[in-house]
């Protein structure tokens, strides 16, 4: 089937030649990251966790979001996403492939990154994340793969798949809650150590994947042809509204905690991340902004879902409206959750961080990669559902 | 064969397999735990009445090395600090680095608020206000970071120090996270351009960039039956007394009994070994 991805219009060429543009200058920050050490990134002794890491938790969430068409459509039987399901299985491959590198890259000795195999711990969370994403990657490539050919020579794909299939449901709930995990089990990190991570970082990655399917299947329609049907569409916004409003239900609840209890440590990250954290007379607040934005983009996503005129009269509000949604959440997980675990430190002091242009760049890289494998990814589903057609 | 017998077959294999794997996984999850209710257990049980054992780790270890440090002395002599951190610092090599971001410390002087943040104080006794004691790994009976290593780069040894293999760690830098007294630091470049070739201790390994340290409670020099470094550079103050915490006889242990001593965020459950007079 990959011969479909090799054959397009212009357009298609274009946009691959971009990617790889971004690809190639990611790679040459990698070099220089790799030769010199972790130290030409913004990370210090203080903020040991930035950028990366924080990607690595939203995409994780990207990849598990693929579940809310899976479950619907084979347990449910909800037929009319039918034809995207494979949309959010390969989403799930490309975002679980940039979850992957982006661990890759924050490793200090990324040559060593087999140890974790070599030396299994049970003990320790990162090791049981590397099987439960590795796990769902391989259930999302084989089922996708599988069902796909099926579909391309016009049978019922064979009865074995439906066991992955089956299997894959809890698996994605389970990637995101043992990244969850990462962080609500460390003692000493009041901000993390809530049991409500798990739930929030499901409902956010419930919001932000089909947000992110609802851009693609919009972009498909125009570029490629591709018509998702109007019910899938209104069925995945109606799960994104209510995953997004349960998320901020989740986030309030977490201020209620603090703010209510007045413990400090509970208080100190929200502080940071909403109204600056003052600390020896200097207020610290460089992240305000970002979830300022975040709530305001929540409001304007929210709002154009919510209202029937601009869900249903016009695709560029509902395009518009997801991709608020699903920037809003990109920065309240994929900046603000892992940034502000870190203030402040253990021995009460607060370094504030700053990503390095070189880290952004490598950032970048990763992001291209997963744009580029999810375009071929797609290039071949929709070739396969046009062929069909024919 | 007919195919019923096959099926049979096969699934009782892999159902066997599965119940084998999911036993010993859930065993060695939970096996700190339970080794953690017994030591517990048992010390209630143990006759030195007030003098509760603290073990708790994952690896029943035969000796438990502590410290004790007298933070009085360190105020009383003010170069002291600095002396025990340089002792410390050369002895294992560690890089002295300008850039803040990219610190690399063991040992280091701090203000009683930032050692003890969870003892807020609005009214705080001017002596703790001015002066500095040292802090370094707290060599936990319950250590969160050999928890969450994902390759056992750091683990406790038979006198229950928390130490790391330097060639294992792939840089990961979650027990930094997890560690909740900020005793870890990262090699974010290479560290050698940093030592003086002058003062190096050949006998100690220089690290490469990418992989966490910390104080290893000189685990090299007790091997040798030498006290640790911190240790010796007090001289005879006994500002930093050092021993074994499982043994009732250790010097350690009488000074414990004699004085009213803290230890840092002793709430998270991780019983540190390092003790302070304040």
């Amino acid at each position: 089937m990959f011969e479909k991805a090799l054959k397009g219009n212009n357009y298609y060429w274009m946009w691959l030649a971009f990617l790889g543009l971004i690809i190639v200058i990611g790679f040459v920050s990698y070099l220089r990251q790799y030769f010199y050490g972790l130290g030409i990134t913004g990370m210090s002794r203080d903020v040991s966790w930035g950028l990366y890491i924080a990607q690595f938790t939203f995409l994780v969430g990207v990849a598990a979001g693929g579940v809310m068409l899976v479950l619907p459509y084979y347990i449910h039987n909800f037929r009319q996403f039918g034809r995207i399901t494979i949309l959010g299985e390969f989403l799930a491959i490309a975002a679980l492939l940039m979850c992957v590198l982006f661990i890759f890259v924050d490793l200090g000795q990324p040559l060593r990154a087999f140890n974790v195999m070599l030396h299994p711990t049970p003990s320790s969370m990162l090791f049981w994340d590397m099987c439960v994403l590795l796990g769902y990657m391989f259930l999302n490539i084989l089922c996708g793969w599988v069902i796909l050919t099926a579909e391309r020579k016009q049978v019922a794909p064979p009865k074995w798949i439906y066991l992955f299939v089956y299997i894959s449901i809890p698996f994605a709930i389970s990637i995101h809650t043992v990244t969850a995990m990462l962080y609500c089990g460390l003692p000493g990190r009041h901000f993390w150590l809530s049991a409500i991570i798990a739930p929030r970082f499901l409902a956010s990655a419930f919001a932000a994947g089909p947000a992110l399917i609802v851009v693609m299947a919009l972009i498909l329609k125009r570029v490629a042809n591709f018509d998702a049907g109007k019910e899938a569409i209104d069925k995945m916004v109606t799960i994104i509204i209510y995953a997004a409003i349960a998320n901020m239900f989740f986030l309030s609840l977490e201020f209620f905690v603090g703010y209510y209890s007045q413990i400090p440590g509970h208080m100190h990250s929200l502080e940071y991340l909403f109204f600056g954290l003052e600390h020896h007379g200097h207020v610290y607040n460089n992240l305000v902004p970002f979830m300022w934005a975040f709530i305001l983009l929540f409001l304007v996503g929210m709002a154009l879902l919510c209202y029937p005129a601009t869900r249903k009269g016009n695709d560029l509000w509902l395009g518009v409206g997801c991709a608020s949604i699903f920037i809003a959440f990109w920065l309240d997980k994929g900046i603000g959750f892992v940034l502000a675990g870190f203030l402040p430190n253990p021995t009460n002091e607060i370094t504030q961080y700053y990503p390095h242009l070189n880290e952004l760049l490598i950032a970048a890289g990763v992001w291209a990669i997963g744009f580029f494998v999810l375009t071929i990814l797609y290039k071949i589903a929709i070739g396969v559902e046009h062929e069909i057609e024919a | 064969m007919d195919k019923k017998r096959r099926n049979f077959l096969k699934i009782a294999g892999i159902s066997t397999l599965a119940g084998l794997g999911a036993t010993t996984g859930l065993g060695r999850l939970v096996g700190g735990a339970q080794s953690a209710v017994a030591a517990t257990e048992e010390a209630a049980t143990a006759e030195h009445g007030n003098a509760i054992e603290q073990n708790a780790g994952d690896t029943p270890c035969v000796n438990r090395y502590g410290m004790l440090i007298d933070v009085r002395k360190f105020r009383e002599d003010l170069s002291l600090g600095e002396r025990v951190v340089r002792a410390c610092h050369l002895e294992h090599n560690v890089p002295n680095i300008p850039v803040k971001k990219d610190e690399i410390k063991w040992i280091w002087m701090t203000h009683y608020e930032n050692a003890f943040p969870e003892q807020p104080h609005l009214y705080l006794d001017q002596t703790n206000v001015e002066f500095q004691l040292p802090i370094l790994c707290n060599h936990c009976d319950n250590p969160p970071c050999v928890r969450v290593c994902p390759t056992k780069a750091t683990f406790r040894d038979a006198n229950g120090v928390v130490i790391m293999d330097f060639h294992r760690c792939i840089g990961c830098r979650f027990c930094m996270a997890a560690c909740p007294y900020g005793s870890r630091s990262f090699n974010w470049s290479d560290p050698r351009p940093f030592l003086d070739d002058a003062t190096m201790n050949k006998d100690f390994p220089t690290r490469t960039r990418g992989v966490v340290e910390k104080c290893n409670f000189c685990t090299e020099r007790t091997r040798l039956g030498l006290q640790p470094a911190c240790v010796e550079a007090c001289g005879d103050t006994k500002a930093i007394v050092f021993g074994n915490l499982n043994d009732p006889d250790s010097e350690i242990r009488q000074m414990l009994k004699q004085h009213h001593t803290v230890q840092r965020n002793p709430s998270l459950g991780t019983f540190p070994s390092v003790f302070y007079i304040v």
